[in-house]
């Protein structure tokens, strides 16, 4: 017969990772602990001991260590250990130390090990590898948001309603009627074979009555007239969120849906249900109805609203930091759109660029301007310049005036050392590869991340092949990239209300943008310079990354999820901030975590730091890759 | 266990303990031939560890009763919990937790005190019937309490009109151990006028607290004696050693 010690059961009850137990197993486990009481100070077990328990903090605090010495977690109330030794080779692997007056909760080996081959929860929970643990936390999350894991075809509910380019506006009027539908596709059954050309372009509702109704054309226009061409299209197995990305992005309504270069059907806007996509868009649409500065900078409460609303609804980081950087695109697009209106015509051809988070589609509510111009080869200074400088001016001040903070390092078009011909800025980049100095590896991390948002953005494709290619071959510059971007480090973890450093020392807060996603990003800018992908976004560029297979079976994955869970914990933490009425940041207080949060972001940063010794490991100087 | 300063301490304060205990394992040895019950001569003639036992080596068994009042003659035991233990871990899972029947009637303060209810007691059997299981749970080990004064007395009180006969044990009581590193002083003149002079508390609660140990919700028999058993690692962690005599601190 067993007794029941109430209070043993009481505190196991409702914590996690007991919380997923049912009666019969917590009663189990309850019922089989012994208590310890260690003073600060002792030693609770040695590398190499017989494992023979499963250790539950139960009152002070705890240090265990890695076998060099080195710490590797520091435990409260309600965290555990010794389960690596147990689920091993019975030894103990990870030495124990009370650091303050200790009770001990310990559960034998035998029971412990029933516990966690019957619940398998449970034993997600305390999973030997802490990397396994963050998988299914953020899989989880996946699952449970169905715009990132359902394809498009889900999506199409019936065949594309298709009309040749022969026809006139009124037959095109007539099949929409005919056939219900608000859209149909315009087809160029002539098109060369291999042309991709095949849908000549798209006739909506609003066509007709934006481009045929209102200026008066006769019904027996071609419908070629008043078709959108250059269509954006999706395929028919990219995933939903990519394809609400792309109506975000391109501002549109309507997206064919593709399968071997034939329309499958069209998705409108209304088939993704999801409030926050439309909310979003329609935060796109009005800043393009603007007239003025003044017009853009009162759209900051929608921002901030669009910002909310997608964390609250549960969207992950990539859906938040694409839209987000659509949001800022749009800005920065509709401002040139003002600036020329202004300005008149430019005097050569130019792209505006955005570089960093934006380019990188990781933008959030706090973030500064980056950007820069290439402009026409023909530029000649003297004539030209003053336009691009009160170009660069207007957009900038537009700019900050809307909550993109002016760059402090001076990266900004309207810093002349950034407004440069193309060719001007292909010598600069290769130069950058071939002589890494400390100024130019800090310049390489922010220009290397590029989008052209407005003009001849074609050109920054050129200069994406160029970095690709050269950063590809040069050994020497991807060393001192690597060396550069372990500079930041994440913490260690957590202890009680404060941020424990690898060396033991506490602070009160952590930026989890220093310490968390730049570093991560840093790395993986790293790895797809070196597998020569010309994707900007982090995932993207992981995805890169993966299938070169230059990583440890596994740990690409890693990082995707480090990246994420990391990034929507900063996510929120700025979405609480902006709730509270509070200037939103990258600080994070321990205080403001939950348990699980805690835990979690220990396992992404462990990611992190083993991520960072691997790199330093394969990137270094003199080392054949 | 409850104790509202009555019995409290004016004792256990004062008293220099290993002066006063005699040589247990010689009194064992002495009772078991005086004993007639056989559950209770069996328990003496297992005989005790040596006074020069290092406490390391003792085997123990935290114990705790709650009672229907005070008076170790009028009232009764209404359960008992015991824990077996050693200075390096409390065998919590070994844990023994009886309801009796005592043979008056409940008190209702103490009803809410302990949370054992008539209709619980009305159902359980009388000491006499589970003695002897009792005893086996506390054969060859100290017994370790917090106010030995309750325990020891309402054990041996309950005994005698069951079995015609008393019970003696040893005991290392936690809460002489915390008396003696916080005795009750007579405050000076200067003192009464103008301070009120805070005695630190010796209670269960207040001295594990002392020791960084959890809040447990107290009166229940097994959740006390377990308290009791970590107070007492605790204390020996802090201010005794693993090879301090067992003598040292049994009364």
């Amino acid at each position: 017969m067993k007794d029941e010690q109430l209070e043993i059961l009481e505190f196991f009850r409702g914590r996690p990772p007991f919380d997923s137990l049912d009666e019969t197993w917590l009663h189990k486990l309850a019922t089989s602990v012994d208590v310890r009481y260690c003073r600060a100070d002792t030693q609770i077990s040695e590398f190499g001991d017989e494992a023979q328990w499963w250790y539950i903090v139960r009152s002070g605090a705890v240090e265990v260590y890695r076998r060099n010495g080195t710490l590797y977690n520091r435990l409260t109330e309600g965290g555990y250990f010794g389960e690596f030794g147990l689920l091993r080779n019975k030894r103990v692997r990870f030495p124990a130390r009370a650091i303050e007056d200790t009770l001990l909760y310990m559960v034998p080996e035998p029971v412990f090990s029933e516990v966690f081959d019957n619940d398998e929860t449970f034993a997600d929970a305390v999973e030997i590898e802490d990397r396994t643990r963050l998988r299914h936390v953020v899989s989880r999350k996946e699952d449970a948001n169905q715009l990132m894991s359902a394809t498009v075809d889900t999506l199409v509910g019936r065949e594309a309603v298709l009309l040749d380019v022969s026809a006139t506006v009124r037959e095109a009027a007539q099949r929409m009627t005919e056939e219900g539908v608000s859209s149909v596709l315009v087809m160029d059954e002539e098109a060369a074979p291999g042309d991709l050309a095949l849908v000549a372009g798209i006739v909506t509702d609003r066509d007709l009555r934006t481009r045929l109704v209102a200026p008066g054309l006769s019904y027996d226009t071609p419908v070629t007239e008043i078709m959108s061409g250059d269509l954006v299209t999706v395929d028919h197995n990219q995933l939903v969120f990519e394809a609400m990305m792309l109506m975000l992005r391109h501002n549109v309504h309507h997206l064919p849906v593709m399968r071997h270069r034939r329309p499958l059907g069209v998705i409108a806007l209304s088939d993704i249900i999801h409030y926050e996509s439309r909310n979003s868009l329609f935060v796109v649409g009005s800043i393009f109805r603007q007239t003025d500065v003044d017009g853009l900078v009162g759209l900051l409460p929608d921002v901030h609203a669009c910002f909310t609303r997608m964390v609250t609804e549960d969207a992950n980081s990539r859906m938040i930091g694409s839209a987000m950087a659509a949001i800022g695109r749009s800005f920065k697009q509709r401002l040139l759109e003002l600036a020329e209106e202004k300005l008149g015509p430019p005097p050569v051809p130019y792209c505006f660029l955005a570089m960093g988070s934006m380019a990188r589609q990781e933008q959030l509510i706090v973030t500064d301007q980056d950007n820069a111009l290439i402009l026409d080869d023909r530029f000649d200074p003297a004539v030209h310049d003053a336009y691009f400088a009160e170009l660069a001016a207007f957009v900038s001040d537009g700019l900050a005036r809307c909550g993109y903070t002016y760059c402090s390092g001076g990266i900004m078009a309207t810093n002349p050392r950034w407004r440069q011909p193309l060719a001007v800025w292909k010598r600069t980049f290769a130069d950058w590869i071939d002589k890494p100095t400390p100024e130019s590896l800090l310049n390489a991390n922010i220009f290397f991340d590029l989008e052209g948002v407005w003009g001849k953005t074609e050109w920054v494709d050129a200069l994406r092949r160029v970095i690709a290619q050269k950063a590809q071959a040069s050994p020497r510059f991807l060393a001192c990239m690597a060396r550069n971007a372990l500079l930041r480090t994440p913490p260690l973890g957590f202890f009680k209300d404060f941020v424990v450093e690898a060396d033991g020392r506490h602070s009160r807060a952590i930026n989890l943008k220093r310490r968390g996603t730049a570093p991560l990003a840093d790395l993986v800018r790293v790895h797809a310079l070196a597998v020569g992908s010309i994707s900007v976004n982090s995932f993207e560029r992981l995805r890169d990354v993966i299938d070169a297979s230059i990583l440890p079976l596994g740990r690409g994955q890693d990082l995707v999820d480090a990246l994420e869970f990391i990034s929507i914990v900063r996510i929120r933490n700025q979405a609480v901030s902006l709730a509270a009425g509070e200037e939103p940041d990258n600080s994070v207080e321990p205080d403001t975590l939950s348990e699980f949060e805690r835990k979690s972001l220990r396992d992404a940063f462990l990611i992190l730091s083993n991520a960072q010794k691997f790199m330093k490991y394969r990137y270094q100087p003199g080392r054949v890759n | 266990m409850f104790y509202l300063g009555k019995l409290d301490d004016k004792e256990s304060r004062r008293t220099p303990r290993a002066r006063r205990a005699p040589d247990w394992p010689a009194r064992f040895a002495e009772l078991a031939d005086a004993a007639h019950d056989p559950r209770l001569r069996a328990y003496y003639a297992a005989g005790l560890p040596a006074g020069d036992t290092p406490l390391a080596e003792v085997p123990m068994v935290a114990l705790d009763v709650e009672t229907t009042g005070l008076d170790p003659v009028r009232d009764g035991i209404v359960s008992i919990g015991l824990v077996p233990m050693t200075l390096e871990r409390i065998h919590a899972s070994a844990s023994r937790h009886w309801i009796v029947r005592p043979r008056v009637r409940l008190d209702e303060t103490s009803v809410t005190l302990h949370g054992i209810t008539d209709s619980q007691v009305e159902e359980a059997p009388d000491l006499q019937s589970i003695l002897g299981e009792v005893l086996e749970a506390m054969v060859g080990r100290i017994v370790v309490v917090h106010c030995r004064d309750i325990e020891r007395q309402f054990l041996d009180q309950a005994l005698k009109p069951r079995i015609g006969e008393g019970i003696e044990f040893p005991t290392i009581d936690t809460m002489a151990l915390e008396a003696e590193l916080h005795p009750r002083r007579r405050p000076g003149f200067f003192a009464r006028l103008f301070a009120r002079t805070e005695q630190v508390s010796i209670r269960l609660a207040a001295s594990r607290a002392r020791y960084g140990l959890p809040r447990y919700g107290l009166h229940h028999a097994l959740t006390d004696a377990l308290a009791t058993g970590e107070l007492l690692q605790a204390q020996i962690a802090h201010r005794y050693a693993p090879d301090t005599r067992l003598d040292a601190l049994w009364t």
